[in-house]
């Protein structure tokens, strides 16, 4: 399908599909197994511009534009779901900055992650705040001009790797959501630590990481918008990186649907290609199908948030939840097709299934993006 | 350090196919992309550049379509390029080609050092790098694969040979073609791309270069293709058993036999 991208989103397309089959692809079985950090293709995304798409020119980057950022995100994804979170994370944690920073904020950090001389990184789930933001635990006390900050995070993407981090803690607990705050705080600040790394199913290149916080001590400047605002700043966030999560969604469903077409045309049962067998063929243009139309999904919603429509809340959770759910069925069905091979770790097939579970789970399960929509829409019918 | 890179737009495949009754490559309906030889030629130069500073020059001799090649080499790091068009190039084999780029060099301007790939990947013959220093009277040293110390003045270069290596000190200005082993090519940045979008490229025709009519294009080219064949594929041998004296006893009677 025709999207009709302008020049410079093909131009972005194009360069992004050239990593992935030649920097990504031939190096992500190695990170599924070692679980190291992709430092050597992070280092060619970083040449080639790409973590400057989602950060205004002004700042070092090419644009404040989702859009970019997804089309990236997808042909990343294509060849590895694990690489190209990093990557996504990355926008994850540096969109707070870029959407409440102050100018000197921005100045400060902007235009090195635009580089990619800096990965970042945002945190807020800890182990009993995960859907339910508002357990958040840890607390970041103002003494003087400065904040003390003390807690732990989990299951932080780029943590350890990452050296930008924006952290969400609670600067008045008696005020519950409208009491967490926002901070920026750097690798290196005495008193933040990391602690375990995660052995995790998929998405394996990825760092997934403890954050420890004891006395840590950052100065007052390191406030993102305002006390209180925590929580405005995890939502507005959430709307601009969920597309992004949507599109490694869409890569690896995109990706598995390559193979798997590839596979059929070649393997050989009853004296013919099994692409020619009509339960082969039904399954494949299901498959296709349903990747185009969350195709679709994501850059509208893409489109619409660079396009600065305001409440973006449904569409957004639309194009999350659908995308990863395809992705989960087409990579499902795609080692179905590789049959006894696709369960095998000798074929690439198996880790698009391992991948692609994370996308359904993370920024927001499912069911809470379900829960986004719905109430989005009995609020609009009681209008 | 001013650097120039001679590059050549190829088919993509190793599978070309050719015209049997005009015994000329078939290029219909088969994607261009640089001579992959050639992307290591222009890697190195912009890495000279980056330590050494001065410009990169890719110039290539093609039909219009090679422009697209041109601009590639500016999205990795080339400064500028220079497209040496004309129908009365049309035909040139490596002699009128190497004399043709060689004049182009020279309406170009001053450089300090000449970069090819070892050869080309369609026709292989690795002989117009050594052409353009023959032409343009300076030093060549072909297969290298590491540039050990470089100065404005001279430079220390290791090349390949088929058991190990020499090491090679030459003055400059010089002609070096490179190996593959020499660097690893870098993926285009997005400012890249778009610098090389809009960069100018610079046709220079017969008119600008004004050549000896008798050097350029099929009339400037002493070599004829008479016949393009595909050599038989070499059977597998004969493994000889036994004790030593006895296989070589066999081996003497096998080559006076077989008259190898």
């Amino acid at each position: 399908m025709d999207y009709l991208l302008t020049e410079e989103q093909k131009m972005i397309k194009d360069l992004a599909h050239k990593i992935a089959e030649e920097k990504i692809r031939p190096v992500a079985a190695k990170y599924d197994i070692s679980e190291e950090y992709p430092w050597e293709v992070l280092k060619v995304m970083a040449e080639s511009d790409m973590f400057g798409l989602f950060i205004p020119e002004e700042y070092g980057g090419f644009a404040n534009s989702v859009m970019n950022l997804c089309l990236a995100t997808e042909e990343f994804s294509r060849a590895c779901g694990g690489i190209a979170v990093c990557y996504a994370a990355s926008a994850l944690g540096t969109f707070p900055i870029v959407l409440f920073g102050t100018d000197e904020q921005k100045k400060k950090y902007l235009p090195d992650l635009a580089k990619g001389k800096k990965v970042a990184a945002f945190a807020i789930t800890e182990p009993e705040a995960g859907s339910d933001a508002s357990g958040i635990k840890t607390v970041a006390k103002k003494e003087g001009n400065h904040y003390v900050l003390n807690g732990l995070k989990h299951f932080i993407t780029n943590g350890g790797d990452a050296e930008t981090y924006v952290v969400i803690a609670m600067t008045d607990k008696t005020k519950g959501a409208r009491g967490a705050s926002a901070f920026i705080v750097e690798k290196g600040t005495p008193g933040f630590t990391f602690g375990k790394k995660e052995d995790k199913f998929g998405i394996r290149a990825s760092s997934t990481r403890e954050l420890i916080f004891t006395d840590c001590k950052i100065p007052a400047e390191n406030l993102l918008a305002k006390e209180g605002m925590g929580f405005i700043v995890t939502m507005r966030t959430f709307d601009m990186s969920r597309p992004g999560v949507a599109a490694q969604a869409l890569g690896i469903a995109q990706g598995a649907l390559e193979l798997a077409v590839k596979y059929v045309r070649e393997r050989v049962q009853f004296g013919k290609p099994i692409s020619t067998f009509q339960g082969i063929q039904w399954m494949l243009a299901d498959m296709a199908t349903e990747v185009e139309a969350a195709r679709g999904l994501v850059y509208s919603t893409a489109r619409m948030v660079d396009a600065g429509v305001k409440d973006v809340s449904k569409e957004s959770a639309m194009a999350k939840m659908y995308a990863s759910d395809v992705a989960m069925k087409v990579t499902v069905d795609a080692l179905q097709l590789f049959g006894g091979y696709g369960y095998m770790k000798d074929y690439p097939i198996e880790k698009y299934v391992r991948d692609a579970k994370i996308t359904q789970i993370y920024e927001g399960t499912n069911q809470v993006q379900r829960g986004i929509i719905a109430l989005k829409l009995i609020k609009e019918m009681a209008k | 350090m001013n650097i120039i890179v001679c590059i050549k737009q190829v088919p993509e495949t190793t599978e070309v196919r050719i015209n049997p009754e005009t015994n000329t490559l078939m290029r219909e309906g088969v994607k261009s992309i640089i001579n992959p030889f050639d992307m290591y030629a222009i890697e190195e130069a912009v890495r000279l550049k980056e330590r050494f500073g001065g410009k990169v020059s890719v110039v290539t001799m093609g039909p219009p379509q090679a422009d697209n090649a041109l601009r590639e080499a500016i999205s990795i790091g080339a400064d500028e390029g220079y497209l040496v068009c004309d129908r009365a190039f049309a035909g040139s084999d490596t002699w009128a080609t190497s004399y043709t780029l060689a004049g182009a060099i020279k309406k170009i301007g001053s450089f300090d050092l000449i970069i090819c790939g070892k050869q080309a990947s369609d026709g292989d013959t690795a002989q117009v790098g050594p052409g353009i220093s023959t032409h343009l009277d300076i030093p060549q040293v072909t297969y290298v694969k590491k540039v050990e110390e470089a100065t404005d003045k001279y430079m220390r270069v290791e090349r390949m040979l088929e058991e190990g290596y020499e090491i090679i000190e030459t003055p400059l200005p010089a002609l070096l073609t490179v190996v593959k082993e020499i660097n690893e090519p870098r993926i285009p940045s997005l400012k890249g791309l778009m610098r090389a979008k809009s960069a100018k490229i610079v046709i220079l025709t017969q008119k600008e270069l004004a050549l000896d009519p008798q050097q350029i294009g099929l009339c400037g080219s002493p070599t004829q293709v008479v016949k393009i064949f595909t050599p038989k594929p070499r059977t597998g041998g004969q493994i000889l058993s036994g004790e030593v004296p006895d296989i070589a006893r066999q081996l003497v009677d096998l080559i006076k036999d077989e008259a190898i």
